[in-house]
């Protein structure tokens, strides 16, 4: 038997497949299905300090191997997270990331705090959240304003803190050195690629928004090649994702420098894929002679 | 590793796939859980160039078989229209929360339009207490109105160019202060116009609604619809509301 399992920011995942942020929910609905315990890791939905009603209008929409969403963040808020959704969390043996958005930095700080005297094993800063200050353009765009984000939150997070990285970013290889150098002590990219979707007949956007976030199949070379720059600006590591559907796909990130990898759109395609994927990958180390996942961590 | 027993997503033949009329299409295929009246599957087709699952609900059900009706309305129902006896799909369920058939007391309308006839047959075919007066309304095709005939007091069936049963929109065709009970599925207009009228009449009435989708399980948060008690999904919390909740 191959081992999948890895250690990352101090815990130990039992392999290297994590439920992506937003497209898990907590766990709870997948549960009914399957043991999500068998899990590396779950992304909780996007939380948020206040709770979220999300956005009106279409939220979902397919393009040809692709997913476009607009579904706004809707969540329940940090409080009713720590005092509901977080003991449903805990119930499943497995590391629990919780993924924090926010409009401001102090959305950011403030939620910070209340999630340092919770049990999440990991905080993931999502920084492709609008930055209402800087007239909505999304903190993960620019460098600096990502690297001043980061190191005001890294000054009071008592968590491990792993930033997830916007595609949109200017520069992805900056991107990434900026974190690193404000304290991030991990990565995780790609979110999801701002996109665009017109319904000719109707003569609108399909989207109330007008852009949407792209993810799935359709996305998945491009986030390998990020996850490679960012691996080779970085010391850090990585958690990469973006389109993984299969136990290759997954391979091929950590090949390119991920330590651990999430799956978000494949689950909607098949909802036990991750059990899929994880059994295929300890199938493809044993065939290959490979004994331990972390062999082929970045060998490209 | 060990297959969990608890998976609802199973990978099976399809027994029979066939045209209805025009855009219409019949899928059985084999399943062995009991699915409530309501209810739905995501269903896949292996081979389809398509991502996503497409919901449809059980138009009937039979010695571990499911019937899903089907109206081709893009890619991916094309693509499941287009297979064959023996291709192997994937279906996961049942999902949803279906009507709760053992609350229906009284006098009780049936109203649907269109493909939203779909999901009725398997609950009309399940109300015990007394038989309800169903009203099919179509564009033109009547397709399966037929197959309620046996299980209903009175069917009304009703075509917008009249070429069969009678002239209009179906709605016209209902007294809805005749019943205690409504039950409506199909286009938005018809419903909310249900909806509203037995809101003001103070009729108790459930719709069972239609959003896109992708997980099918209540966590992706794409097929919210707003009631009165705040975002509901539509896959988990429903596709049944109850006209109550609904904010029409
Ligand atoms: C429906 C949906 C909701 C999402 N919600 C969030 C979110 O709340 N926070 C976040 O950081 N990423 C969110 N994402 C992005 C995913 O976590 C992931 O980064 C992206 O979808 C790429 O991976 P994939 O192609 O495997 O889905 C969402 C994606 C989808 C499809
Ligand atoms: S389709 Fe994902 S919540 Fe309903």
């Amino acid at each position: 038997m191959a081992n999948l399992k890895v250690e990352f920011l101090g815990k130990v995942f039992k392999n290297p497949i994590v439920a992506a942020s937003g497209t898990f929910g907590f766990g709870e609905e997948y549960n009914e299905i399957y043991d999500v315990g068998l899990l590396g890791g779950i992304s909780s939905k996007g939380l948020t300090l206040n709770s979220k009603q999300g956005n009106e209008g279409i939220r979902l929409w397919e393009t040809p191997m692709g997913l476009m969403n607009s579904i706004g963040l809707q969540n329940p808020g940090l409080e009713s997270f720590i005092s509901r959704e977080i003991n449903i969390m805990k119930q499943y043996k497995t590391n629990l990331i919780a993924n924090l958005g926010g409009n401001t930095l102090d959305d950011y700080l403030n939620g910070v705090l209340l999630l340092n005297d919770s049990d999440v094993d990991i905080i993931e800063l999502n920084i492709s959240c609008p930055n209402i200050k800087a007239g909505g353009m999304a903190f993960g765009i620019k460098a600096d304003i990502a690297y001043a984000t980061v190191k005001a939150v890294r000054g009071i997070c008592g968590k491990p803190l792993m930033v997830k990285l916007s595609p949109n970013a200017e520069s992805i290889s900056e991107m990434a050195a900026a974190c690193e150098e404000a304290g991030a002590e991990a990565l995780s990219l790609i979110n999801t690629i701002n996109a665009m979707a017109i319904d000719i007949y109707a003569k609108k956007p399909v989207f109330n928004n007008y852009y949407a976030g792209l993810s799935g199949p359709a996305v998945k070379p491009i986030a390998l090649r990020m996850v490679h720059q960012a691996a080779k600006a970085v010391m850090i590591p990585i958690c990469g994702m973006g389109g993984i559907s299969s136990a290759r796909d997954a391979i091929e990130f950590i090949m390119a420098g991920a330590s651990i990898v999430q799956v978000g759109t494949a689950n909607f395609v098949k909802t036990d894929i991750c059990l899929d994927i994880i059994r295929d990958m300890e199938e493809f180390l044993h065939s290959q002679g490979i004994r331990d996942i972390n062999e082929i961590i970045g060998i490209i | 590793m060990e297959s969990n027993p608890m998976m609802k997503t199973s990978i099976t033949k399809i027994l029979e796939n066939n045209r209805i009329c025009e855009n219409i299409f019949e899928m059985v295929a084999a399943s062995d859980i009991k699915p409530l009246p309501g209810q739905f599957y995501m269903i896949k087709g292996l081979n389809g160039d398509y991502l996503l699952p497409r919901p449809i609900s059980v138009h009937d059900y039979q010695d571990g078989k499911i019937r899903l009706l089907y109206r081709v309305s893009g890619h991916g129902t094309n693509q499941i229209s287009r297979m064959k006896a023996d291709d192997e799909v994937q279906i996961l369920g049942p999902l949803g929360n279906g009507f709760d058939v053992e609350s229906l007391n009284g006098k009780i309308a049936i109203i649907g339009g269109g493909i939203g006839i779909a999901p009725l047959l398997y609950l009309v075919k399940n109300i015990e207490t007394q038989k309800p007066d169903v009203y099919l309304g179509y564009k033109d095709d009547t397709f399966c109105a037929d197959r309620f005939r046996p299980y209903c007091k009175e069917l009304t069936v009703v075509t917008e160019d009249g070429s069969t049963g009678q002239k209009g929109y179906v709605t016209d065709f209902v007294n809805i202060s005749d019943y205690d009970i409504v039950i409506t599925c199909g286009p938005d207009i018809m419903m909310e116009k249900i909806l509203r009228e037995c809101g003001e009449k103070n009729i108790e009435v459930y719709a069972s609604l239609e959003k896109r989708m992708a997980c099918g399980v209540g966590a992706c948060l794409g097929c919210i619809v707003n009631t009165k008690d705040g975002n509901k999904r539509v896959c988990k919390d429903g596709p049944v509301f109850s006209g109550r909740d609904l904010t029409v």
